[in-house]
């Protein structure tokens, strides 16, 4: 197994959630009635990571690299091809009935777009409390209308909404809707696919402060899942890098923005536009050509090769794995690993 | 302040001749439900080979005021109320339909955010592109083809003669976009919009774009109107900025200045709400509470609600009522413009 970046955890303690091989395919049909595979998008391909106690782990690539579907194989919405999910030193996959239940209580999701992931026809209250139907003993039956209040009032909401529905709240709100239905269950861990970026940025900024604040209190951990590198950064505590199903680099959130080491993450990083006027012109632009292959045809050997200006043979023969490099301190999916220093502001002050 | 960077965008001619001059202008929709205020008294100017970015949330306006001088709004609902929209000196309100038509297109272009949907998706990109002279020109088919296949080229599609013949979903985001640019570019317009060009495109294919579009301009010379929400966006490409806030300009000037020294609360929370991957960690300050409703803006100065410094009663200066007087757009500093009773105090500390 791929060493995932750990930074010195003390010995004894054990990952909440450990990735091994991750994979998922879906299968290209085509035909109407006698459907046929005529391939496989390979979604997820391979991903390796683990989620410590209390700790955020970011997750940051671009559209189709594969971390919406992460997402949803680490909360069992989608069946993994390959690969194991093990919570707590136990295979997902070999859980029985009632503790695939307890898994899916400890592990809850807070989607992307807040406006259809709530259902219109039920009160505010109703969806908060709809997840004790199904785990009646996290809150007695009598508290449950106190308890959904207090959710709401914690998420800054006004308690007195409770019977309010979703079209009655602006988008930010919805979205603290959601994260009070993951709380409900008073899980162990958030999976946050996308959680701010439907969002404008004056409403994103209270929603990642709540965020913030929410993990400390409850000792939760986050697996945050995001494609703008500014916000998982602010939010991370490591970070993995996806490209087209793999994860290409990942480490502490320092080491990862500060001297990243694949290529990728180079690119990824420098393209990110600065919000300074005196640090314009500052930071070194790779600006890569030609646009993301497509992941039901993905290139040999590097997946990134087509568009990565230091491939060579090697790339295209040999599929580099996540590991340790001479050239970098995380583990790092690339032959020709180099840290890169990127330019910081204290560097113009 | 310490001497500027210069940017890898600034090698572009210095603001000549004023092509566009936007005064008081106002649009409502009249709706069942209400009359929605969405632009209300908007004034600014645009030169040659100048970029003026029009930064705001969702809601603040800023597409609305774009169209109305493109000239695309849905007439009704939406109704222009007041202003004028001078193009190279003419009202643009008060002429016919006709002569509207002649400067779409060829004087002033606009690019979309969403160029799959912008896009007719039953013709070629080629015959799309090759349209623009068609109607405008009267050029032959043949002609017109190899004019598009000659733009296809200057936007950097690769493999231009070869993919001309191609259908819209054919191509990438990134290509898609390019093709849009393509289009605006084919008349050689004395201005373009841009609305929203990158917010759907990844970003390394934004940065793509960006440099296009810099390049492009640069060659051109035409003024461009860059309406985004993306402070990053805005800084790395931008000449003068105007910030919108409930369908008003609250403040206008350099990206320079009003990036390094905002002046207005608005601007400066905005900034304070932004997650830096140059400065990490810090607790976000965001501004609290939602943008208002277009159709509800509140009296006085519609931040005030959500304004740290917002004084009402007795602490307000005569006729600096925040609550009740509506603050004017108003010269601040030199060269500087903001629509708050309080701006030198956030300016002068």
């Amino acid at each position: 197994m791929a060493d995932t970046g750990g930074t010195g955890r003390p010995a004894g303690t054990e990952p909440l959630i450990r990735i091994e091989g991750l994979t998922k395919h879906f299968p290209l049909t085509t035909g109407i009635l006698f459907k046929r595979t005529v391939g496989q998008v390979q979604a997820v391909d391979g991903v390796d990571f683990e989620v410590w106690p209390g700790e955020t782990l970011g997750v940051v690539g671009e559209s189709g690299c594969g971390k919406s579907t992460v997402a949803k194989l680490i909360v069992g919405l989608e069946k993994p091809t390959a690969g194991r999910i093990v919570y707590k030193g136990q295979d997902v996959a070999s859980m029985s009935t009632g503790e695939l239940r307890r898994y899916r209580r400890q592990v809850q999701i807070i989607f992307q777009d807040p406006y259809s992931s709530l259902n219109p026809r039920m009160t505010v209250g109703d969806i908060v409390a709809e997840g004790w139907e199904v785990h009646p003993d996290v809150v007695p039956k009598g508290d449950r209308y106190r308890e959904s209040q207090e959710l709401l009032e914690r998420v800054g909401l006004n308690p007195d909404f409770i019977n309010r529905y979703p079209h009655q709240f602006s988008g930010g709100q919805r979205q603290r809707i959601g994260i009070a239905r993951a709380l409900a269950l008073k899980p162990e861990v958030i999976v946050c696919d996308e959680p701010v970026s439907a969002l404008d940025v004056s409403v994103q900024a209270q929603v990642i402060n709540l965020l913030s604040d929410l993990q400390t209190e409850f000792g939760l951990s986050y697996v945050f899942i995001a494609h703008d590198l500014s916000v998982v950064r602010h939010i991370s505590d490591r970070t993995a890098v996806m490209y087209l199903g793999r994860v290409v680099e990942i480490g502490p959130e320092t080491s990862v923005y500060d001297t990243p080491s694949h290529p990728y993450t180079q690119a990824l990083l420098s393209a990110v536009p600065v919000h300074e006027p005196v640090l314009r012109g500052v930071k070194e632009r790779i600006v890569l050509t030609g646009d993301v292959p497509s992941p039901a045809n993905p290139p040999s050997g590097c997946r990134f090769r087509t568009r990565c200006w230091k491939a060579t043979q090697i790339c295209t023969d040999e599929d580099p794995a996540l590991v340790v490099r001479p050239g970098s301190d995380n583990p790092v999916a690339c032959h020709h690993a180099e840290e890169l220093v990127v330019v910081h502001t204290d560097a113009v002050e | 302040m310490t001497d500027l960077q210069t940017t890898p965008y600034a090698d572009m001619p210095g603001p000549g001749e004023t092509i566009l001059e936007v005064r008081d202008l106002a649009v409502e929709f009249r709706t069942r439900d209400g009359v929605v205020n969405a632009v209300n008294g908007i004034t600014y100017t645009v030169a040659q080979g100048e970029t003026l970015a029009i930064l705001g949330e969702s809601g603040s306006g800023k597409s609305v005021s774009a169209q109305a001088v493109m000239g695309i709004l849905d007439i009704p609902p939406a109704v222009i109320t007041s202003g004028e929209i001078l193009f190279q000196g003419d009202d643009m309100l008060l002429m016919s339909e006709e002569d509207q038509r002649q400067i779409r297109g060829a004087g002033i272009s606009m690019i979309f955010q969403d160029a799959l949907s912008s896009l007719n998706p039953v013709f070629t990109v080629g015959f799309q592109i090759g349209e623009m002279f068609r109607t405008h020109r009267g050029t032959s088919r043949k002609e017109a083809k190899a004019k598009a296949a000659e733009l296809m080229d200057r936007v950097r599609i690769p493999a231009a003669r070869e993919r001309i013949d191609d259908y819209p979903h054919q191509f990438s985001g990134g290509m898609r976009q390019r093709v849009m640019i393509a289009m605006a570019l084919a008349l050689d317009p004395a201005l373009i919009i841009a609305d929203e060009p990158t917010t759907a495109l990844d970003v390394t294919v934004q940065a793509q774009i960006m440099q296009l579009l810099s390049d492009l301009q640069a060659e051109t010379g035409t003024g461009l109107i860059l309406i985004t929400h993306d402070l990053g966006v805005v800084n790395e490409v931008a000449d003068k900025v105007a910030v919108m806030y409930a369908g008003r300009i609250v403040e206008e000037g350099t990206v320079d200045e009003v990036f390094t020294q905002p002046a207005h609360p608005y601007t400066a929370g905005l900034m304070a709400s932004i997650p830096l991957a140059e400065r990490p960690g810090q607790r976000l300050n965001p501004i609290k509470g939602t943008p208002p409703n277009l159709a509800y803006i509140p009296p006085g100065c519609a931040f005030h609600p959500r304004c740290p410094m917002a004084r009402t009663g007795k602490a307000a200066q005569p006729g600096g009522d925040c609550r009740s007087d509506l603050p004017v757009l108003r010269e601040v500093a030199v060269g500087r413009r903001a629509a708050c009773h309080y701006s030198e105090e956030l300016l002068h500390g």
